[in-house]
């Protein structure tokens, strides 16, 4: 049995023409999303008289070479990004999850003193997101400026997965919390060792969002910092999007070794795969989780 | 899924401590549902100083980062000036919007962003629901989700990578070039023609977009009743007015919450993807508003007037949701909120 198939019985079975245009239809969609992957992946392995003969692009390379990767590697630019990124990401992802576990569950908690107005100031913010100018001089005023908690502390806590986080510590059962009470429990015990558990789920989907979010960011980096301490997204928008060679930003090794096009594309696989490795195992609890905050908000 | 409406009035306040003693400020009834015994507010605080300290590092974020930025606003009436500070800069009164408003470029930002909105509203808008309707009628559990995680993918895609996507396959050195030229064929020129940038920028909008929009969607038409596909089948409706008169109707709130959500919002287009791609066809066709504040405020160093441009913006954006959630209680729809 290849697939379910769960017809309803008033649907009749649908003509030959009816199906052709659907797996056509699809056929494109999902093309449309694979093809320019797989070029550049295809790109990126190709060997580099392949790709100048071939005039930037490759298909379906003759023979597979990674020396565009190698030679990556090789320069510190594309290294040193991509350690700053995963330092950002990681670090970034664990104070997020902190900071936005403690308000929500906080404010989940029934009459909390001061949860009210609390709750209103957050929920404010929805009204009038924090502007580019404004924003640019608070980081500026604190001395934040080319410093890496410029990267993190303006996006700390993310309004709607607060509110998604708090919706799903509200859903566990008070009595739970109520027994652990009774057994002696203090409200951290309560939180680490009866919500938290309960809420894995949660924490794993708010996390994630936290996580894609850091890794794809590249505007505050180029708002915030100087050129050295770039994250990828950063440099790749340096020298794929903008044109520059890779000598500008200093990698001359890179540039003689290499067609610049197989290496470009060879970054751009480097900057994707992060998330195209984690994305299969986490799909389902991301669309679970942008259901739950569209309901609610 | 946990349902529960996030509204601030409703949380009742039901003191849950049960460690700590008797509460002296007599019987007094607190909270709609469950009346007990109100404690005093210094017993509530030193009941709740854990949670509260849970709260601070929270609060200090948005007090510091939002309501800072909201604050920082007042240099849209200032003249500021860097060395000086945002403190000590002279006041100048309205003086940046005049300026503002008689600057040709900040209209030709603000008509690129008008145009494109309504390009997005009528071509990408509609797409995501387009595509939800197809997956929909897909009975094979596992295809549907094979396309399924295929289209979600690109969401996860910084604009970077999808920039760099699309130069590798519509640039003048890219794949459809390629091949066009190996075939004889003459060459489309895509990337950096004035002409081609908006169809271009509203491609890559659906293209990274539309399958992540379908979720909601889908969701919708999994509640649609399935009794009365049923029942308007029996009565030998096709497939075309099933859909007309069963599924469109259905969906309608989910389909006009999304439009006033997207009208509020009508002055933002996307910055990341317009600040990537303006150098490519110079900032008359490529300049936005928000592309705007960041080359006349970061660039220029127009700070004062940059940020009047943003303010005026925030505030235009909250005056057309609240427009657009009252015209769609005149439509008799549920709307964002009541």
């Amino acid at each position: 049995m290849a697939s379910k198939i769960n017809r309803p019985l008033w649907m009749g079975r649908p003509r030959w023409y009816t199906r052709l245009a659907k797996a056509i239809a699809l056929t494109i969609v999902v093309g449309l999303v694979v093809f320019p992957f797989w070029t550049i992946v295809a790109t990126s392995v190709a060997s580099p008289n392949e790709v100048i003969e071939n005039g930037g692009w490759v298909v379906w390379p003759t023979t597979l070479d990674f020396s565009a990767y190698t030679s990556i590697f090789k320069g510190d630019v594309i290294t040193r990004a991509l350690l700053i990124s995963a330092g950002v990401t990681i670090l970034g992802t664990a104070t997020s999850l902190v900071a936005t576990i403690a308000l929500a569950y906080a404010l989940a908690r029934p009459g909390v003193f001061g949860g009210k107005p609390v709750l209103l100031l957050v929920l404010f913010t929805f009204l009038f997101p924090p502007a580019m100018i404004p924003s640019f001089l608070v980081v500026k005023e604190l001395g934040l400026l080319n410093s890496f908690p410029a990267l993190v502390l303006p996006v700390l806590i993310n309004v709607f997965n607060l509110v998604i986080m708090r919706g799903f510590f509200q859903g566990v059962p008070t009595e739970l919390i109520e027994a652990a009470r009774l057994d002696g429990a203090g409200e951290f015990r309560i939180l680490t060792r009866v919500v938290l558990p309960l809420s894995k789920s949660i924490v794993a989907v708010v996390g994630l969002f936290y996580a894609v979010s850091y890794w794809n960011a590249f505007f505050n980096a180029v708002l915030y910092m100087d050129a050295y301490n770039y994250p990828v997204q950063a440099v790749l928008r340096q020298y794929v999007t903008q044109g520059a060679s890779l000598t500008d930003i200093g990698n001359a090794e890179a540039s003689i070794l290499n067609s610049p096009q197989s290496v470009k594309m060879a970054v751009v696989v480097i900057a994707t795969l992060p998330i195209i490795l984690v994305y299969p195992f986490v799909q389902r609890f991301f669309v679970k989780g942008v259901l739950t905050g569209a309901i609610k908000s | 899924m946990t349902v529960t409406a996030a509204t601030p009035g409703e949380s009742p306040a039901s003191p849950a401590a049960a460690s700590d003693g008797a509460p002296p400020g007599g019987p007094q009834a607190k909270g709609r549902r469950k009346p007990k015994p109100k404690r005093s507010r210094a017993q509530r605080l030193r009941r709740d100083l854990f949670l509260i300290g849970l709260m601070l590092p929270g609060v200090i974020y948005f007090v510091v980062f939002h309501y800072g930025a909201l604050f920082g606003n007042m240099i849209a009436f200032k003249d500021y000036v860097t060395f000086i500070g945002v403190w000590d800069s002279a006041w100048v009164g309205v003086d940046n919007f005049t300026v503002l408003l008689a600057d040709p470029d900040f209209w030709n930002a603000a008509g690129n962003t008008v145009t494109i909105a309504v390009l997005q509203l009528a071509f990408f808008f509609p797409a995501p629901l387009a595509l939800a309707l197809l997956l929909n009628s897909l009975v094979g559990d596992k295809i549907r989700r094979f396309v399924q995680s295929v289209v979600y993918l690109p969401h996860f895609i910084s604009w970077v990578i999808v920039v760099a996507l699309f130069n590798q396959v519509l640039g003048d050195v890219g794949v459809l070039n390629g091949i066009l030229d190996d075939n004889g064929l003459s060459t489309i020129d895509i990337i950096g023609n004035a002409d081609a940038y908006k169809p271009l920028v509203i491609a890559q909008v659906i293209w990274k977009e539309a399958g992540w929009g379908t979720i909601i969607f889908l969701a919708a038409l999994a509640n649609v009743d399935e009794q009365l596909y049923e029942a308007s089948a029996i009565d030998g409706a096709g497939w075309w007015r099933r859909l007309w008169h069963v599924t469109l109707p259905a969906i309608r709130p989910v389909i006009v919450l999304l439009l006033i959500l997207r009208l509020g919002d009508i002055l933002t287009v996307g910055f990341e993807q317009f600040f990537l791609q303006r150098d490519t066809v110079g900032p008359e066709v490529g300049e936005v508003l928000d592309t705007f504040i960041y080359w006349s405020g970061i660039q220029d160093g127009h700070f004062g007037v940059a940020a009047a441009a943003g303010l005026m913006k925030g505030v235009l954006g909250v005056a057309l949701i609240y427009a657009a959630n009252k015209i769609s209680h005149r439509l008799g729809e549920q709307g964002v909120y009541r």
